[in-house]
């Protein structure tokens, strides 16, 4: 597979053509915009947590697939799970995609089976540059995550 | 986009002669690069141009044999080093046409058009008063406008573009006022090429009185500048755009309006004398130059000048024409892609959209083929708005192009297309 075919996962492409969690959330408990000044992307995300359980999470916005398919899969990987684990799951997929993690087989293994779909971003580690991208709505998650928490009873 | 030789904007008439770009490539070194395994196809030459060895000889040059500061030292070396460093001024300015008094080194475009909004922005702008300043810039011609009416509690406002890409000038008669006392333009659009007509501006702001802040930074990568002829009265550019290094600018200003501008930036090397409360000032152009200048970077600079009297800069920009014209009519025949920009009057410099696929998803697919492009708002997000885009891709040529390198571009669009179905 070519470095571009392993970016351009076939689960990345379909992600980025049909977003899921795609909408605007008007009870949410959480919310942030994340901008990326060097290409203008703008990402905004919605979360609810309730007793420190990701209940529900969407976003809107424009960007590229990169951006657009990791938001999407980031909704769909961390709903039903407490933030702290959220977290967690962030700081894996930071290593994956920056290629600071996994070393050995027994690792890369290891991450598969805790990223399950979002290891089709590996690829984004031989383009540096593209790190900003996937890790965007990510970066825009753990703001509304703390926006939640400063502000809760405006939710 | 048909030709080069409008006597509104004062190009120089083609004189026909061949231009062997392979010839050129051999003074390029970045250019026996390899990236993924393939050649370096590099069209990102609006972003920096690549440096000739000469050039590079020429920095190396100055911390070989004459690494001193300049403008500061009884000894030999560092008078040798200022001799030299002068000299460059000197041949800034025949570059340009102007006095060698009017030429200030500067860190880039950047600070050279910061310097122009602050001091002599600040001393004439009032409240109520306008900048004009075109809606094809960089931000750089427009944030330092923006900080010094600002302060000043004047307007800044834009001068449109038509949809061809050139400049509304008719507007801008209409607009112009005894309140406008800044008209900021670009020589030349770093996003659609589009030449801005310097000279017709000049006439119709002077006119109303306002003085004319020239971004010259990708016109004179490209074509000979005359700025005595283009009559305007502040002309910036960056030596890293012009195969030179990076950290190095130029400012053009009219000898007169340098002479009554307040320093920009305080320190050493640009006073008279000082005191505790208060100092004179060095008269221009020390006086905007404090702290130890970019003097490696000056050779670097000099090394420039000298190289481009070997080339045949008008065949040259003949050259990149073609590519140009060549590029647009490839990239056209591809489905999906838009490309930016009517206007007959452009440098080359061209900005397309594949429809569906976002212009860094782009980027990268070409930059896997070993094509270097810019993707993204290219610092110009009023234009975009305009354009009715959040970013495009960017292809500018240098002359060290090649047709064969625009077939590379046009294949890797292709490799887009394919790998987004498209």
């Amino acid at each position: 597979m070519s470095e571009l075919d392993e970016l351009y996962q076939t689960l990345i492409l379909e992600h980025n053509k049909s977003p899921r969690n795609f909408r605007a959330s008007a009870g949410a408990t959480g919310h942030a915009e994340g901008r990326n000044p060097l290409c203008g992307d703008t990402f905004e995300v919605w979360v609810t947590v309730d007793h420190d359980v990701v209940t529900d999470v969407s976003f809107q916005g424009q960007g590229c697939a990169i951006s657009k398919a990791s938001a999407s899969m980031m909704t769909t990987a961390i709903k039903g799970k407490t933030v702290a684990e959220a977290e967690a799951l962030f700081e894996r997929f930071h290593q994956v995609v920056t290629g600071r993690a996994p070393i050995t087989e027994v690792d890369k293994k290891e991450a598969r089976r805790a990223l399950g779909c979002l290891s089709a971003f590996s690829g984004v580690s031989a383009f540096p540059i593209r790190v900003k991208c996937a890790t965007l709505a990510w970066h825009a998650l753990m703001k509304a995550v703390e926006d939640g928490r400063q502000s809760p009873s405006q939710k | 986009m048909s030709s080069f030789s409008s006597t509104e904007l004062e190009l120089p008439a083609p004189t026909g002669m061949p231009w062997d770009p392979d010839r050129i490539r051999r003074d390029f070194p970045m250019l026996r690069r390899q990236v993924r395994g393939k050649p370096l196809v590099y069209l990102d030459n609006a972003a920096t141009a690549l440096k000739p060895q000469q050039v590079i000889d020429s920095i190396v040059e100055y911390y070989t044999s004459y690494s001193a500061n300049v403008a500061r030292g009884v000894h030999s070396t560092s008078q040798e080093a200022t001799d030299r460093y002068e000299t460059v001024r000197g041949k800034v300015a025949a570059f340009l046409n102007v006095d060698v008094g009017e030429i200030v080194f500067t860190a880039g475009t950047t600070a050279s058009l910061n310097l122009v909004a602050a001091s002599h922005g600040g001393a004439v702008l009032r409240a109520g008063d306008e900048v004009l300043v075109s809606e094809l810039e960089h931000h750089s011609n427009l944030v330092p406008w923006q900080l010094a009416a600002q302060k000043a509690g004047a307007t800044v406002r834009a001068i449109p573009m038509l949809d061809s890409g050139d400049l509304d000038l008719a507007w801008l008669e209409r607009e112009l006022t005894a309140r406008t006392k800044i008209v900021a333009v670009c020589h030349a659009s770093n996003v659609l090429g589009t030449l801005i007509p310097v000279a017709e501006v000049c006439r119709l702001a002077h006119r109303a009185g306002a003085a004319v802040v020239v971004d010259g930074a990708q016109a004179v990568p490209h074509l000979p500048v005359d700025v005595r002829a283009l009559n305007c009265d502040f002309y910036a550019f960056s030596a890293h755009k012009l195969f030179g290094p990076t950290g190095l600018g130029v400012l053009f200003g009219r000898e007169a309006l340098l002479a009554d501008m307040a320093p920009w930036q305080g320190g050493g090397g640009m006073i008279s004398s000082v005191e505790i409360e208060r100092s004179t000032y060095a008269p221009s152009p020390a006086r905007f130059e404090s702290g130890t200048p970019p003097v490696a970077e000056v050779f670097g600079l000099g090394g420039v000048l000298d190289y481009l009297t070997t080339w045949d800069r008008v065949a040259a920009l003949e050259h990149e024409s073609d590519l140009a014209h060549y590029a647009i009519d490839q990239l056209r025949a591809v489905p999906g892609v838009r490309v930016f920009g009517e206007s007959a009057h452009r440098v080359g410099v061209v900005a397309f959209t594949l429809e569906g696929v976002h212009p860094h998803d782009v980027g990268t697919a070409l930059d896997a083929g070993g094509v270097a492009v810019r993707a993204g708002h290219h610092c110009a997000q009023p234009l975009m708005r305009r354009l009715g885009v959040t970013a495009t891709v960017r292809a500018s040529f240098a002359p060290y192009n090649t047709r064969q390198e625009v077939d590379a571009l046009v294949e890797g669009v292709h490799r887009a297309r394919a790998v987004f179905g498209q």
